[in-house]
């Protein structure tokens, strides 16, 4: 199997799906000429012209509305907005319209649009442009959403998302383009709402998703040289979220700490963990802990950055505390 | 390789509107908001009820102009529009009532009437949040060849908001084949235009633009039915999007919980004097088109067709609790 940058594996979906169904089509800002903001579509515009990859003015609102109009005339349109904190001008659109529309209309119509935008921090961007907002459009009903993590999975999740009926948000993370593995030629899918057990262990669950699932993988390997052996549980899809799959490794496992690099206050990983404890309150041993970034906007100096968000000797110290005597 | 589908185009309306046509309609959809109004204050209809009284010329002469599969993409105070355009009037006066019979089945309400078999893609009750969607709509056809164009009614409210400026940059910029059609009624909710819009001219903005933009009196069924006939041939032939801006007025309250203190009774009565049923009405009898007995015939009709609507409304089912999470999510259906 041929070893991909994350950035390619997007791609690669993208080339299938424009190559494979006339209904698709591109629009964004910067997609076209630029090639986009984070090179994902370079060459494009070159390859299947402005009918089918568009460049748009800067106005997020009615790029996303547009995207929703024709997805709701029978195409399949994609939309990328740069990055997650543009698509705070959209949220109108996202919100309004585009999650509810099926429900609205008593299932006449549906918005089968997706939506590209890259989150995260940790590149120095500064406050305005570090967002890691997926909770909130997690908390939507009506839309999914999606946080890969690896090259496999954004590529597998993206031509899923191609093949969904509903508006799919897929968050793609600023300091993963460049992070390489094993792809897949083909048009493989990978399912929504399925988790994936990056590594597995007995001892305690660390939870993530996009970025920081690497972090919590990082955690687990210097866990293990203690003799503490944690099972990493790889989300890769927010809503629909795989409660049976994490109410399972809790089971096992009977500790969690989920990690994340959203705010904690009202972030996703209290949603997680009041699932657990709702559902699986006898199979614990110890609070559900998270390891999330910091109640601050986002500073840029490297030092407070790096102090904002969750590290490895976060994530461990959490998870030893929970652990307990037992290792 | 996934193929688009298409369907045949639906034919052009004639040049000349048929009176008599335009006139039912405006009387259907006078009697049916009086009927709502009455069945509001029954307790029959709750949340938020817009009346469309007074302004049935613009729905009424837009609608009958434009192809029957010419995309319509409302406000909430979208009653009108969606009479115009052939719904129900039975499954309509359900929906305001919030039952299973509804156009909606009961999940949308009065603002959020839809029946995408008539192209009548929805009442939106977030001022100017509609308007890329009509973009959307109009790229759509663009991208697929096809003759079909959006028709996008707005309020004069909306021009204040970004989405306006965006969707009209937008449809410009790609020659999108979107008719924008503003009800200016000088109102948003209580507040005159002039207390808020820097330039009050509606279609001098869209004018901004380099979009070809007119003003019709929208209290003129005939003048509507000309102006958007014409217009949405423009549209139709490729020429970018087109603004009209309907000067217009509605005689009742923004919405039933409305007292009105914001404006003067003497300025309602002028314009009542304009009342687009009357002066049709007066219109016909001049050209020995109509007379008394007919006229009172055809508000007969509007009657029956608005009482029936109560009682088909009245008769049927809320919506079962067991539904309340159909339709969130929809499943691929060959999956
Ligand atoms: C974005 C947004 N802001 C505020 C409101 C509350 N609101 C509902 S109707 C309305 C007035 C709109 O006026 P206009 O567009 O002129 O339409 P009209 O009611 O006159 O038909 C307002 C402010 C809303 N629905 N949406
Ligand atoms: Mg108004």
């Amino acid at each position: 199997m041929p070893e991909i940058t994350y950035r390619e594996a997007i791609r690669q979906a993208l080339r299938y799906q424009l190559q494979n169904d006339e209904r698709v089509f591109l629009m964004g800002e910067d997609i076209g000429a630029y090639g986009g903001s984070y090179a994902v579509t370079k060459g494009f515009l070159d390859e299947f012209g402005e009918h089918r990859v568009k460049d748009t003015p800067i106005a997020e609102s009615v790029v996303v509305g547009a995207g929703i109009g024709a997805a709701m005339a029978g195409l399949k349109p994609m939309v990328e907005l740069m990055t997650i904190n543009f698509s705070l001008l959209a949220i109108d659109q996202i919100v309004n319209n585009a999650s509810k529309l099926y429900y609205m209309s008593n299932g006449q119509i549906n918005v089968p649009l997706v939506i590209r935008m890259a989150g995260g921090a940790g590149s120095q961007l500064g406050a305005q442009h570090s967002h890691s907002l997926e909770s909130w459009y997690a908390h939507v009903p009506g839309i999914k959403v999606v946080v890969p993590s690896t090259p496999y999975d954004a590529k597998g999740l993206l031509m899923t998302a191609f093949d969904d009926e509903n508006t799919v948000i897929f968050i793609e993370h600023t300091a993963l383009y460049a992070s390489k593995g094993e792809v897949p030629e083909d048009g493989y899918r990978v399912p929504f709402g399925k988790l994936q057990v990056f590594r597995p262990g007995a001892d305690v669950t660390l939870i993530g998703y996009s970025g920081s699932l690497h972090q919590a993988f990082r955690a687990a390997e210097r866990m293990a040289q203690e003799g503490i052996e944690a099972e990493v549980l790889n989300l890769r899809t927010l809503r629909p979220l795989d409660v049976d799959g994490i109410l399972a490794s809790v089971r096992k496992t009977h500790r969690a700490v989920v990690i994340e690099d959203d705010w904690k206050f009202g972030g996703f990983a209290g949603e997680i963990a009041a699932i657990i404890q709702e559902q699986a309150f006898d199979d614990l041993d110890a609070p559900v802990m998270r390891c999330s970034g910091s109640d601050v906007p986002m500073p840029y100096a490297a030092a407070l950055e790096q102090a904002a968000l969750p590290q490895e000797d976060g994530i461990i110290s959490l998870a030893k505390r929970i652990v307990g005597g037992r290792a | 390789m996934a193929r688009m589908t298409e369907t045949p185009p639906a034919a052009r309306p004639p040049s000349q509107p048929d009176r008599r046509s335009l006139l039912r309609t405006m009387l259907l959809i006078r009697r049916f908001e009086e009927k709502a109004a009455e069945m509001y204050a029954k307790g029959k209809i709750h949340g938020f009820l817009h009346l469309y009284i007074g302004q049935e010329a613009v729905a009424t002469g837009a609608v009958a102009a434009a192809r029957p599969d010419d995309y319509i993409v409302s406000h909430y105070r979208e009653h009108g529009h969606a009479l115009a355009r052939g719904l129900d009037p039975g499954a309509v006066m359900a929906e305001l009532f919030g039952r299973s019979g509804g156009v909606s089945g009961g999940r949308g309400g009065a603002m959020h009437l839809f029946d995408a078999s008539k192209s009548f893609m929805g009442g939106y009750a977030i001022v100017a949040g509609h308007m890329p969607l009509a973009c959307g709509l109009g790229l759509a056809e663009q991208y697929k060849g096809t003759q079909r164009i959006a028709l996008n009614f707005i309020g004069d409210g909306a021009v204040n908001e970004g989405e306006f400026h965006e969707s009209l940059n937008l449809a410009a910029v790609w020659k999108l084949p979107v008719l924008f059609i503003c009800e200016n009624n000088f109102y948003g909710m209580g507040t005159d235009v002039r207390r808020v819009s820097a330039v009050i001219e509606v279609y001098k903005r869209a004018e901004a633009y380099g979009i070809h933009a007119e003003q019709v009196d929208g209290m003129d069924v005939e003048a509507m039915y000309e102006a958007t006939h014409r217009l949405a041939e423009r549209v139709r032939r490729g020429e970018g999007p087109v603004f009209l801006e309907a000067i217009c007025y509605r005689f009742r309250g923004h919405s039933m919980s409305d007292p009105e203190f914001y404006r003067h009774k003497d300025e309602v009565q002028r314009w009542r004097v304009l009342d687009p049923i009357e002066q049709l009405r007066a219109r016909m009898f001049d050209a020995g088109e109509l007379d008394d007995a007919r006229f009172a015939e055809l508000q007969h009709e509007a009657d029956a067709i608005a009482g029936e609507a109560v009682r088909f409304a009245d008769a049927s089912p809320p919506p079962e609790i067991s539904t309340l999470h159909d339709f969130v999510y929809k499943e691929r259906s060959d999956a």
